[in-house]
């Protein structure tokens, strides 16, 4: 492994255009692999939709058929654990990919081959989840996978196996992903930007990375003490051999918790970047937003059971729980009034961007005030495991985490593909989405206090749940329309859009100051920065406006050289996994070992660069 | 050769200091769930009780299963390998090929002597009664100090490998950082070693 | 400046409009009638106390909705940029203000804080003015009812006396489930070889659904049940109508050749006494609910389907098509068989009998 050097004198002829699936396999170019991260992840985003549609259609109405119980129970798992480990997660990770060194200023990330590896391993994670589909053997035990009932008596099949080896492998590529991000943000900033001038993005997915590698060995040994019981034999959560479910349900929040912020904490993150640039201010209380993303992390591992108050933890756990999680009320109200305050005073320019940013805080408030009724544990009693709970948590995920990063698309669309989105289509889409999410999520808070349960496959009519149900699933009928906008809108553009100069927002970040789409090697001339906004600076230094950055040619700039070891070693990773998933297949895990070690040599004792 | 980067601090090595923090969870974890689970057996053998269990297929009463003296041996080896390896450091920075290939065999030795030394601990409690599935005692205690023992052995085979280059002359005090940071993974995998090892055989 | 405020104040006047269509649209969604299973009309003393602190914590939360939402909002409106503006004033924060709306959210909290630790407190503790205690048990998906003090056990229906605290004792005969009556209780989960407790207290008389709130397999969504409060005179007609059911001596054998007792034998050579006990005193717990009284229980299949004739029949002929995964397999029964079935299910109907709960009444 070695770093990206910067500013390197060589005498080496200008790197060649690279084209072609395998300069695709082998780049370690890291907008390339947030190309990779963000059409795969879109992908796996609409499989997760369209799980969710059927869902939805099948509770469209009292007592219907149209799917199995059994099918139900798959659908609803896998819609959540696809959203959040195959959708949020690696459409944050897109934007990490493409523009942390872009906004720090820097040519790559700080380890490009493992930045490659960590997207290989995500693939093929996802590829092993959905693969269950083909065994029809899909996880039908709800994403947080309460034992006991994933113990082999109880899920006899490959359904708890294959979520647990897939999530085993997508944690890997997460954990890689995050010590690269961490060591990027840190080390590879731009002279002259200190900690406390770093984009509030860079910042947020800094705090995002601390929370990666703090959660995820959490989940990584809970999954592995889950493996053991099904598979040798133990009993780490199985009753009759003295083994407490209640201590999965502990390790998986002290994951899942903080699993939350790492999805929200990105979106936080995006919007703090659009609000100031279409407010042509900058952004409110940069400081008390570093702060409370600080704090709303710290707290965030010390909150887990307030996932449990119906498992009866006593009223002493109950009451520290309640209250460190009414805590975080304060840090994330404090965010909110500055996004208020940034808009504030502001000269708000209504482009696409601006739509879904805002349409986030509006939506954000409504899922932090739910969020809020429920961390009081006798209101949460009849409110967890409700439709209350489903409409609380939708209004944090879709109107916070998707709405921000629909938001970010539009915003870096021009700077990734050199082209503009259609605004008229981007605001049919952003009021298509508004109107079917809340058409879809708002009636869930009526039905969960009126005693609707989640996860249910379907209700009897005499509950009364049958017209809100109806009005649901027409709303997600129009929100599923609504991406059919965007992907219109995106192939549009990619083939007959306005090309996009290299700023088009007015932006106050570096990602603004180099052509769009940016040339392999970022920037020409390393920058330097010496404020918070240092576009906004050069450009009043230069009277209102900046000259079009020209292409250059990029001769003698150092890059890393493309391989393929990281896809070799990802495979073997996937693949030694694999074998645990096949009844422990003693073969196929060494074969998956020794790929991986031949995968590790090879790629440490290859050059680096050329 | 490098330029500075933002913090002066080499990138590699904030790379391994952060994977170390995140093992810290891992490990944390683990020895959670070992303390949670040792006093849950619903039969022997047990770490420091004498307890019923089952061997040969019969009832007996079981011996406290844990025999310190042999551990302690194998924690002081691995204490001892850590300083051998900052010897060995010392010797690559300072261009002194002999003193960093002997110190760094002298390593490689101990770390293979402590992962001997738990086959055969592991193997002896098996024949005392002690299976992995036996009870949760046994279950917890052989995750944790397997997964320990894995690590001990990614580190002998990735310190092995830095040897061999060595011998090779491909390790030039330029390129010290290189076991630098093999060395700094080693001491994490130590200090592991230095907290289960008064968690799980002293502690009562 | 002049031009903005024509679109000010089109905006003003239909803002507190469209505020008041929401809270109405809200208030109407929210309000509980034709909800059986609402939490919003709560009708014993436990789900009393958390009701209170959901509309302390709703109210608060409407207010701030209504005061953020709309300073938004406003927002949105008053700033709106118009081509040829000139750049606003760069303003980077302000500290008052800020630790103003920093100590604001935490005073709002304390509001919702204090009445939280009270009834955390309050219903964490199991009153002691002689309960009558039900042990609960979760099963893949039926719930079973023990009521120590009578030395009976039923399933499906939980009878309850008004007046009396109910001290629930719950536990799970296999994996996680969740009690849940939103009337009554908040939700509690149940674990193996662990007594979860729960309790309540009502006044009213009802029949009130119940469902468990926990996902615990195939049939999660059909793992319903109903609390039946009944008057304390009711309440021991009930028990004692069941202990008459459980010991057909009393209640007299069927006459020989009847349909009944066609359909007696069947239950004991088709395999359903394997699973099935029809005696509810002393019963220990088998692998199927407990089918004393049954006859005259409300539901079948765990409280959702109505216990009628034809849906027993639909049930006896092919138990997986109605609820699958259950673990009551097709015993390939005919229909004369199950006609003589479900008359013999009728005959184990809870018949109260007045006299009867005088008897015992004195003799308690």
């Amino acid at each position: 492994m070695s770093t990206i050097a910067m500013g390197h004198a060589g005498t080496e002829a200008a790197p060649a255009e690279k084209k072609g699936l395998w300069s695709w396999i082998t780049t370690v170019d890291h907008k390339r692999i947030g190309i990779l991260y963000g059409v795969t992840a879109f992908l796996f985003f609409l499989l997760g939709g369209l799980e969710a549609l059927l869902i939805r259609w099948q509770l469209g109405a009292p007592d219907k058929t149209f799917l199995s119980p059994e099918a139900y129970n798959q659908l609803f798992t896998m819609h959540g654990t696809t959203m959040i480990f195959l959708g949020v997660m690696p459409l944050s990770a897109m934007f990490f990919n493409y523009f942390i060194p872009l906004q720090i200023g820097a040519r790559d990330v700080a380890f490009p081959r493992l930045n490659a590896y960590s997207y290989w391993v995500f693939l093929f994670g996802g590829l092993v989840l959905n693969a269950s589909f083909l065994f029809n053997a899909a996880p039908d035990m709800g994403w947080f996978a309460y034992a006991n009932l994933t113990s082999k008596q109880f899920s006899p099949g490959l359904n708890v196996d294959f979520w647990i080896i897939g999530l085993q492998i997508l944690g890997i590529a997460s954990l890689a992903a995050a010590v690269n991000f961490f060591v990027t943000i840190i080390n590879l900033r731009a002279p002259g930007m200190k900690m406390m001038r770093m984009p509030m993005f860079v910042w947020m997915s800094l705090i995002t990375q601390v929370l990666l590698l703090l959660a995820f060995p959490i989940i990584t040994v809970a999954l592995v003490l889950l493996m053991l019981d099904r598979n040798f034999g133990t009993h780490f959560f199985v009753p009759s051999g003295g083994g407490d479910p209640v201590l999965w349900q502990h390790l998986f929040w002290l994951f899942g918790h903080p699993e939350v912020y790492i999805l929200i904490l990105p979106a936080f993150g995006v919007v703090s970047e659009i609000l100031p640039v279409f407010s042509r201010k900058p952004l409110f209380g940069y400081a008390a937003m570093v702060f409370s993303g600080c704090f709303i992390a710290f707290l965030g591992f010390g909150v887990w059971s307030h996932h449990m108050f119906a498992t009866g933890m006593g009223p002493m756990a109950d009451t520290v729980f309640s209250l460190g999680t009414m805590l975080i009320a304060i840090p994330t109200g404090v965010k909110i009034f500055n996004w208020i305050g940034t808009v504030w005073g502001g000269s708000i320019q209504y482009k696409t961007p601006m739509y879904f940013a805002l349409g986030f805080v509006a939506m954000f408030i409504i899922g932090g005030l739910s969020g809020v009724m429920h961390a009081s544990p006798p209101a949460d009693l009849q409110q967890t495991d409700s439709y209350f709970i489903v409409a609380h948590f939708h209004y944090v995920l879709f109107g916070g985490s998707i709405f921000a990063l629909t938001a970010g698309a539009y915003y870096w669309f021009p700077k990734m593909t050199g082209r503009m989105l259609s605004e008229g289509l981007g605001k049919v889409h952003f009021w298509l989405m508004f109107l079917g999410f809340n058409l879809t999520f708002a009636p869930m808070h009526i039905l969960g206090l009126n005693g609707m349960p989640r996860r249910v496959y379907t209700y009897s009519a005499g509950m009364g749940f049958g017209f809100w149900n109806a009005i649901e699933t027409a709303g997600s009928l129009i929100l599923g329309f609504s991406f059919l906008v965007f992907i219109w809108n995106i192939l549009k553009s990619l083939r007959s859009g306005a090309v996009a100069p290299a700023d088009p927002w007015h932006g106050a970040t570096l990602e603004w100051s180099i052509p769009s789409p940016p040339q392999e090697w970022n920037f020409a001339v390393e920058p330097t920065v010496d404020s918070r906004d240092p576009l906004w600076e050069r450009r009043r230094a230069n009277g209102g406006t900046l000259p079009e950055p020209a292409r250059v040619s990029g001769k003698g700039i150092h890059l890393p050289s493309p391989s393929y070891w990281p896809i070799v070693t990802a495979f073997g990773t996937a693949l030694t996994l694999v074998g645990f998933l096949m009844h422990v297949n003693l073969a196929v895990i060494l074969a998956g070992v020794a790929i991986t070690m031949i995968g590790i040599f090879s790629w440490a004792f290859e050059p680096a660069d050329h | 050769m490098h330029p500075p980067t933002a913090t002066g601090l080499d990138t590699r090595k904030l790379a391994i200091w952060t994977f170390i923090g995140s093992e810290c969870l891992f490990f944390a974890t683990l020895i959670s769930n070992y303390l949670v689970y040792k006093g849950h057996s619903l039969v022997g053998p047990l770490p420091h009780e004498t307890s019923q269990c089952m061997l040969h297929g019969q009832m007996t009463t079981c011996e406290p299963i844990f025999e310190i003296p042999l551990v302690t041996l194998g924690t002081a080896v691995l204490l001892f390998s850590s300083f051998f390896v900052v010897r060995a450091l010392d010797g690559a920075r300072a261009g002194n090929r002999t003193q960093l290939i002997r110190w760094l065999a002298a390593t490689v030795v101990c770390g293979l002597f402590f992962v001997g030394m738990q086959v055969y601990e592991f193997t002896h409690f098996y024949h005392k009664g002690l299976g992995y599935t036996t009870n949760l005692f046994g279950s917890s205690f052989y995750t944790l100090t397997g997964f320990h023992g894995t690590h001990v052995t990614i580190g002998v085979i990735w310190l092995a490998t830095i040897l061999v280059l060595a011998l090779r002359g491909k390790l030039p005090a330029e390129k010290a950082m290189n076991l630098e940071i093999a060395a700094l993974y080693w001491h994490f995998v130590d200090v592991v070693w230095i907290v289960i090892f008064p968690v799980v055989y002293l502690m009562r | 400046m002049a031009l903005r405020i024509p679109s000010l104040r089109r905006a003003a006047r239909w803002v507190p409009a469209l505020c008041v269509t929401l809270a109405m649209l809200a208030l109407a969604g929210c309000s509980p009638d034709g909800y059986p299973q609402t939490t919003l009309a709560p009708k014993a003393d436990f789900a009393e106390l958390l009701d209170q602190v959901f509309r302390r914590s709703f109210q608060l939360a409407t207010i701030v909705f209504f005061l953020v939402e709309g300073a938004l909002v406003w927002a949105l409106f008053r700033f709106r940029g118009k081509p040829g503006d000139a750049e606003p004033e760069q303003n980077h924060g302000n500290t008052v203000l800020e630790v103003v709306w920093t100590a604001i959210p935490a005073v709002i909290l304390v509001f919702i804080a204090v009445p939280t630790v009270q009834t955390i407190f309050k219903t964490a503790e199991v009153p002691t003015d002689n309960p009558l205690v039900i042990e609960v048990t979760g099963h893949q998906w039926w719930w079973e009812f023990r009521y120590p003090e009578y030395n009976l056990v039923t399933a499906g229906d939980m009878h309850v006396p008004t007046g009396r605290t109910v001290d629930l004792r719950m536990t799970t005969g296999d994996v996680l489930h969740s009690f849940w009556t939103p009337q009554l209780a908040g939700k509690r989960d149940v674990f193996p070889k662990r007594d979860n407790r729960l309790w309540f207290k009502t006044e009213t008389p009802g029949t009130y659904p119940g469902q468990c709130a926990e996902f615990c397999g195939t049939q999660h969504a059909r793992m319903a049940f109903q609390v039946i409060a009944q008057a304390p005179a009711d309440f021991d007609a009930w028990r004692v109508g069941l202990a008459a059911v459980s010991a057909p001596a009393d209640s007299g054998a069927p006459a020989p050749d009847s349909l009944v007792a066609r359909g007696q034998q069947l239950f004991a050579t088709k395999a359903c006494v394997g699973c099935h006990a029809v005696s509810a005193v002393g019963a220990p717990t088998m692998v199927g609910p407990n089918l004393a009284g049954v006859g005259s229980r409300s539901d079948i299949a765990s409280g959702w389907l109505p216990n009628t004739d034809e849906n027993l029949a639909r049930w006896l002929k092919n138990p997986q098509a109605v609820k699958s995964g259950v673990l009551m397999p097709n015993l390939g029964l005919t229909d004369e068989e199950i006609t003589a079935l479900i008359a013999y299910l009728r005959s184990l109907s809870v018949v109260p009998a007045p006299g009867a709960v005088a008897m015992t009444a004195t003799g308690n």
